[in-house]
């Protein structure tokens, strides 16, 4: 398979994304109603060029990524530990439990204006509302690995003679590590779009990808707002391509399946 | 399990559950109401949030007894419905003829996901700025969002059923169309379910976005108004509607999932040998 | 009930070839079944009988040799018959569609060939049913049924079809003894009433001779026919046929020579991991 990457499926696949392209350009050379709106894939790349060449455009980026891992790293290290407690005590998951399935169906976004009130830096305002997009994710997907634990292996392990702390470094969090995965992965996904309207909401001036965006939108730049959602498109996908190559480093054992 | 349902009210975990809800809204009044701790003090305390929402004569003009509550839940309710419903149309569609042609997947899956990472609130500004209207902007997002997700669960939903199956309807004497209909769509419908629950999900997330951002009226827009006019008890009245309607309408497809899928149900258990 | 059902095969030859592994799975095997036979092929696991089964239903191409069914060609290399309902399977791990009732499984068939309504497809299923004492199940779905019930519910959905061979891929594994006996004296029941060719996949000697009225044994991979026994007890068969001195001397017959062919796989897989 790997002897010829540019076989016919993948031929199929460039012949798709070069027609899509095609039809971009032409829907807005022949005028079509309100698509003609759209810039050009010429000019998006013209601008795609001159964004890479400047130090704000990559500050934009640190920024955003700043604020992602601030977040996110947050929501990983609080969900799994308030996972796994609410996993192996009954009495953490009857009393922390209900009050998840109260908050957990609100719209992380909807947490803007109260977040905005309630913090008093931006920084401060966006780290929380990154956390909050992951953090029930996690904490749910932690808990339903430590449910799914075999029980038999448990047994197993303290016929041979484990202590529970054995048992629950050596089968609970092992066995539980392909949810946090899970977690992480769909997390992640929310992460981008809470920060990204965060940014849009909070930004003054400079302000993540999220902010350069909206600072095109209230300009009418239209070939850098393109740029500005091919960037995050791209930092989204690194994200999460980062976290499939974390789980398959920390789980060898799922590599082969 | 008939047991525990008699004696419903004295169990544990319903009791739990009561308590630590209640204890959440006691920390809420006592850290904003009681000690008014610094920046605790800007937010609105329980109390006030619920006497607000149940007064036939509120303070801020919201309140369970007003008409532009309603008419902002239904503008919200009534964008998320078009567009998950669209959504759910042409990505169950997408997903299934993905899943099906092995041709039209290597055509349309590179695109879906080059497309797909591109987070659906990164489209507002485009969208609102080509599109004729802001309305058709917000839903616009709010498909996008539903749309991905429904489109990769379905597909997933199809590659997951069993060889056997489709061997078995081939040695009975099916065309390809019949195939498609008893084996393709029956065998991917408990994936499609699990995709729109996460497609409403993030449907709800992304209206909430557009709304603030470029709406007009809705949940969305009403909490951000609110924001802006110092009216911060509607902000949480806002923020509990929407959590509200989001839990409903997840029961809402789970329920219709369970419908269609009765052979999920109905397993055999031990009891009934 | 069913006319024709001779099938013939004849210096079948099938190789898989993935990413240049040369592995043959059958090798120049020839074998005739008689119209209206049953016939058991015998063989330990990983033998490349499946592989075989499959050739025949049409889900594989053979790579050299000819597969034919009452004189037309099913199967050339390079030029195979599709799965079709004159030839069905009833697979290993069962294959009823979960998602339909146990009516609309068995009416599949009829409805998808166009060669009965819905309705009329359903009225016969049920009358199929009820032949077999197995009324009442109609509106329940496959997961509600025990595993032995779901297999004869498979079979009756290839029955009512009523095909010239009926291939049947190791159909009663994992049940319990008890179970399986059902399974036997059912199975006979559905032979003795349609007649249709079976070619029946088994590992279980027991099983073979009381079912059979041929028994084939292949070899270790490659699959060839290594023995043919032609099983003489008198039909209608029960259980009691199994204590005879007739059967015992047949099975002792195929054990020498299954035996001798596990040993050589045990060999081979020892190799393979060496």
């Amino acid at each position: 398979m790997a002897k010829r990457w540019l076989n016919r499926h993948a031929l199929r696949g460039l012949v798709s994304i070069v027609a899509f392209v095609v039809l971009w350009e032409l829907v807005v050379v022949l005028k079509l109603p309100y698509l003609k709106f759209l810039p050009l894939p010429g000019q998006v790349a013209a601008s795609l060029g001159q964004s890479i060449a400047s130090s704000a455009y990559w500050q934009d980026w640190e920024l955003s990524l700043g604020r992602i891992l601030v977040g996110f790293l947050a929501a990983q290290a609080l969900g799994i530990t308030l996972g796994l407690a609410m996993g192996i005590s009954r009495t953490a998951r009857r009393f922390v439990f209900p009050i998840f399935e109260v908050l957990r169906p609100i719209p992380p976004i909807a947490w803007i204006p109260l977040a905005i009130i309630f913090w008093p830096t931006t920084s401060l305002t966006i780290y929380f509302l990154v956390f909050t997009g992951s953090f029930f994710i996690v904490a749910l997907n932690v808990l339903d690995g430590v449910k799914s634990v075999d029980q038999s292996l448990v047994r197993a392990a303290y016929s041979l003679g484990a202590k529970p702390r054995d048992v629950f470094w050596r089968i609970m969090l092992p066995a539980t590590l392909p949810y946090v995965l899970t977690g992480a992965t769909v997390g992640m996904g929310v992460t981008w779009n809470v920060l990204i309207a965060a940014e849009m909401v909070t930004s003054a001036g400079q302000s993540g990808l999220g902010g350069m965006t909206w600072a095109a939108y209230t300009n009418g730049v239209l070939p850098v707002i393109v740029v500005g959602m091919l960037s995050i498109g791209v930092a989204g996908y690194l994200s999460s391509a980062l976290i499939r190559f974390l789980g398959e480093r920390f789980m060898p054992w799922r590599r082969r399946i | 399990m008939g047991l525990h349902m008699k004696r419903w009210t004295v169990n544990p975990e319903t009791w739990g559950a009561v308590v630590s809800i209640l204890g959440f809204v006691l920390l809420w009044y006592i850290l904003t109401a009681v000690l008014k701790l610094p920046r605790f003090d800007k937010l609105p305390n329980p109390v006030a949030v619920f006497s607000a929402w149940l007064s036939p004569h509120p303070q801020f003009g919201l309140s369970i007894f007003t008409r532009g509550y309603y008419l902002d839940i239904l503008y919200s309710v009534g964008r998320v419905l078009a567009a998950f419903v669209l959504a759910t149309v042409l990505g169950v569609g997408l997903g299934l003829l993905m899943g099906w042609s092995r041709v039209f997947f290597d055509y349309s899956f590179p695109l879906v996901e080059t497309l797909r990472p591109i987070p659906p609130i990164a489209w507002i500004p485009l969208a609102v700025l080509v599109l004729p209207t802001a309305e058709l902007g917000v839903i616009f997002i709010t498909f996008i969002a539903a749309f991905f997700a429904t489109v990769l669960n379905t597909l997933l939903g199809v590659r997951s059923i069993d060889e056997v199956y489709f061997r078995a309807a081939s040695c009975l004497g099916s065309r390809p169309r019949d195939v498609f209909w008893n084996v393709v769509v029956p065998g991917a419908l408990p994936a499609i379910f699990t995709g729109l629950q996460v497609a409403m999900g993030i449907a709800w997330i992304s209206l909430v976005a557009g709304e603030m951002i470029a709406g007009q009226r809705g949940l969305g827009y009403l909490i951000y108004e609110d924001y802006s006019n110092l009216q911060f008890v509607n902000i949480v009245i806002g923020m509990a509607t929407l959590g509200l309607l989001g839990y409903g309408s997840s029961a809402l497809v789970r329920m219709l999932g369970r419908r269609l899928m009765a052979w999920e149900g109905r397993r055999r258990g031990g009891a009934m040998a | 009930m069913s006319a024709g059902g001779a099938l013939s095969i004849r210096q079948v030859t099938k190789v898989y070839d993935p990413e240049g592994v040369h592995v043959v799975a059958v090798d120049n095997c020839s074998l005739e079944v008689a119209s209206g036979e049953f016939l058991v092929v015998v063989g330990p696991s990983g033998c490349g009988k499946t592989t075989l089964l499959n050739v025949i239903a049409g889900f594989e191409e053979l790579s050299e040799g000819e597969i034919r069914l009452d004189e037309g060609p099913l199967a050339l290399p390079g030029k195979q018959v599709g799965p079709g309902a004159e030839r069905i399977v009833v697979f290993q791990n069962g294959a009823l569609f979960p998602w339909k009732t146990v009516l609309e499984n068995i009416a599949y068939g009829p409805v998808v060939q166009r060669r009965m309504a819905k309705n009329e497809a359903q009225r016969s299923a049920r009358e199929l049913l009820r032949q077999v004492g197995l009324e009442g199940i109609e509106e329940s779905y496959p997961a509600e049924l025990s595993s032995g019930v779901q297999r004869r519910v498979e079979i009756l959905r290839a029955l009512i079809n009523e095909p010239r061979v009926v291939l049947l891929d190791e159909p009663f594994r994992g049940l319990d003894a008890v179970a399986k006996s059902v399974m036997h004296q059912f199975l006979l029941d559905m032979f003795e009433r349609t007649r249709c060719t079976m070619y029946f996949i088994t590992h279980d000697l027991d099983e073979a001779i009381f079912l059979a009225d041929r028994v084939v044994v292949m070899t270790t991979r490659p699959a060839r026919v290594k023995l043919e026994l032609s099983i003489d007890l008198p039909r209608p068969r029960d259980h009691r046929v199994l204590g005879t001195e007739r059967f015992l001397k047949l099975k002792q017959a195929a054990l020498e020579a299954v035996h001798e062919e596990a040993l050589k796989a045990f060999q081979a897989g020892e190799r393979e991991l060496a």
